[in-house]
């Protein structure tokens, strides 16, 4: 027998859910879990009503209420919106009438579906995972291939459990050595998508290795995984290794005892051989990523927190002049400005990107015994309802409240604009979400992107600030 | 789906790359129900003033590019998020193509399956067409599925390559569903193979 040519984690992974190939080589590919949430599924579920069609597997699917619930107290007496309370409504009588599991708003699980997926143990290492979500790409940490689907998509996997798709290319970031003082997944993540460019990753999946990476705990291989799509990958995935087994291990909808057993000696086969070929390759020593934080208004648009707001006339070509004027004067910047002096109103800790417990020990670390700056609103939102569990009974939610942060619920909150928490025009925000697009958090609003501990230290200065120059009080 | 043969038609300008989905469609306007009814909320920062009033520079608000059919932009068209909502508003205003150097993923395919025709093409070309679409009215271009090329004004033609299944789905208007469905014993053999090596996926 001949020896099998070396494979990537991607190629396994794809070859493992071919059901069948047609004529000109679009997969029909088994999707094993599909997460579902109020905003992209309602035209999905009528699309079956109209066809007579059921859910072919209701036990792989999983819905959430994330989007456009609110994370204050008022959750508890009902959605004040009415089109948001008949998008949440709408979902809840889908998933009775075709019987899919779900998790309604004010059960202790509800939280943004891409926390969720991996807490519960619904996403695994090996699965492919969909959802009509574009940061579908998080679950990619698990070492899965997830990402991101329209709503004719949704209805597709809901009938058949599988979707027609062609292969996508390889491509391997690695990022060697060690990350410095002060920054995080973030930075690494922000840095990458300054490199290649937000569309460096178009066609392609990722698979993010190297030490820096090995070394990141879940949380952070999965706000790295998240941010894929930012540099427009299909997706971004991390080798499963001891760490993610350790994750995995005893979590609810985790195999258990003997099958788990199983399960992981089939997991151990997932990395990509040596030799394996990458259609790309991009590298970057950690050493040299510094903390990161956005000014203009796409992800690629980033800098490190030392640099200074970019000249639009030193660019290179009239378009990229143009593009730089308008980001510019959108977010009311000065050329030459230094980033630190920009004055922020809003700090907001969240979002799929940067909500789990870790990300939030990261900014409590950096608020205790010390209080937000004057004038500043900062919310800190965890991302499921376990999550905020869990800060509370480390008392990271005392911490937080003392410096003058505000405590949430969970949800997707000021990350996309779309439920009460919103920017108005000309607000400045730093943000641990994920995009930093023209009106992202609110007609108007301006972001700036940035790791958790970093958006921790806007909040205490009053503007953006170098995290090196706020650590932990009482730390050397 | 209605299929896409062959369309003529105005062709709005609009001149910039990453043109992502939340200019497209802003997320507030994604809590319908409806896959219908977005047209009116297209682009709508751009387009619209906060009191609702229309912004007379944005190009599908003067007069030339108000029945435009067909789009012109630059790299990156689509990226963001996978909302379908995108191609719905797109849909809802009456553009059913859109020329550019090149699309996000999800963006690109989510077009596909509401009959609305993405054709990549070099920026060099792209900037050619920009300048025909420029003249507005007096200049509309033909874009034919069925022998895949766009025809400018001036009559030169220009091929464009296209996904073989994509364009068969297009050009007959097919419902993705109902032909994999014709896959159904294929479905249940996965399911029966995976079921016995990896239980704890079912159930």
């Amino acid at each position: 027998m001949s020896a099998e040519k070396p494979r990537t984690l991607f190629d396994k992974i794809w070859a493992h859910h071919v059901v069948d190939t047609l004529a000109d080589g679009t997969a029909l590919l088994y999707i094993d879990r599909h997460l579902v949430h109020e905003v992209t599924s309602p035209q999905a579920f009528e699309g079956l009503r109209v066809a007579g069609r059921p859910v072919h597997r209701p036990d792989a699917t999983i819905a959430v209420v994330d989007h456009n619930i609110a994370t204050d107290s008022s959750r508890r007496t009902g959605i004040l919106d009415p089109e948001s309370r008949l998008q949440v409504e709408t979902l809840e009588q889908n998933v009775a009438a075709f019987g899919v599991p779900y998790i309604p708003l004010l059960d202790a699980r509800q939280g943004i579906v891409h926390v969720i997926g991996p807490e519960l143990g619904l996403s695994l290492p090996g699965m492919t995972i969909v959802c009509g979500d574009s940061h579908t790409s998080t679950h990619g940490a698990m070492g899965a291939l997830a990402f991101g689907i329209g709503t004719s998509e949704v209805e597709h996997v809901l009938a058949t459990q599988t979707l027609l798709q062609k292969p996508a290319k390889n491509m391997r970031v690695t990022v060697d050595g060690q990350l410095p003082m002060g920054c995080t997944a973030k930075d690494i993540v922000l840095a990458i998508i300054g490199k290649i460019g937000t569309a460096g990753g178009t066609g392609h999946v990722i698979e993010f290795a190297g030490e820096a990476i090995r070394a990141l705990d879940m949380a952070g291989r999965m706000t790295v995984c998240n941010m894929s799509i930012e540099a427009g990958a299909r997706a971004g995935m991390v080798a499963p290794d001891q760490t993610t087994f350790d994750y995995v291990k005893g979590r609810p909808h985790a195999p258990q005892g003997e099958a788990f057993d199983r399960a992981v000696a089939w997991w151990s086969t997932l990395p990509s051989d040596p030799g394996a070929h990458f259609d790309k390759e991009v590298s970057l020593r950690a050493e040299e990523i510094v903390p990161m934080v956005t000014w203009g208004t796409s992800p690629e648009d980033v800098a490190p927190i030392t640099a200074l707001v970019p000249d639009p006339d030193a660019a290179d070509d009239e378009t990229r002049r143009a593009q730089l004027q308008r980001m510019v004067e959108y977010m009311g910047l000065t050329p030459g400005q230094k980033l630190t002096d920009l004055k922020v109103d809003v700090v907001f800790i969240g979002s799929c990107t940067n909500s789990r417990i870790e990300d939030i020990r990261a900014a409590a670390a950096i608020a205790k015994g010390r209080h937000v700056a004057e004038g500043v609103r900062a919310m800190v939102v965890p991302g499921s309802g376990l999550v905020k569990q869990q800060a509370e009974a480390e008392g990271l939610d005392r911490v937080l409240v003392e410096a003058g942060f505000e405590w949430r619920e969970a949800g997707c909150s000021m990350c996309l604009g779309m439920n009460p928490d919103k920017l108005t025009p000309g607000q400045r925000s730093a943000s641990t979400s994920n995009r930093n697009f023209e009106g992202r958090q609110g007609p108007g609003g301006r972001t700036h992107l940035l790791s958790p501990a970093m958006a921790a230290a806007a909040a205490l200065a009053g503007h953006l600030a170098d995290v090196r120059d706020w650590q932990p009080v009482g730390s050397a | 789906m209605k299929p896409f043969t062959t369309l003529t038609g105005v062709a709005a300008p609009l001149p910039a790359a990453n043109v992502d989905t939340d200019k497209i469609i802003p997320a507030r306007f994604l809590k319908t129900i409806a896959r219908t009814g977005l047209g009116k909320h297209l682009f709508a920062n751009m387009r619209f003033n906060a009191d609702g009033s229309e912004k007379p520079d944005f190009v599908l608000n003067q007069p030339a590019y108000r029945n435009a059919e067909i789009l012109i932009a630059f790299e990156n068209f689509g990226c963001g998020s996978s909302r379908e909502h995108a191609p719905w508003a797109l849909l809802d205003f009456g553009i059913r193509c859109v020329i550019a150097p090149d699309f996000a993923d999800i963006f690109h395919n989510n077009s596909f399956k509401n009959g609305i025709l993405p054709v990549k093409l070099p920026r060099e070309i792209c900037e050619k067409l920009m300048e025909d679409a420029k003249l507005g009215g007096n200049a509309r271009l033909t874009v034919d599925l069925e022998r895949s090329v766009v025809i400018r004004p001036n009559g030169e033609e220009i091929p464009f390559a296209i996904d073989a299944f994509r364009r068969h789905c297009l050009l007959n208007g097919l419902d993705d569903i109902g032909q994999t469905l014709q896959h159904k014993s294929a479905i249940d053999g996965f399911e029966a193979r995976q079921r016995a090596a990896q239980p704890w996926l079912y159930g």
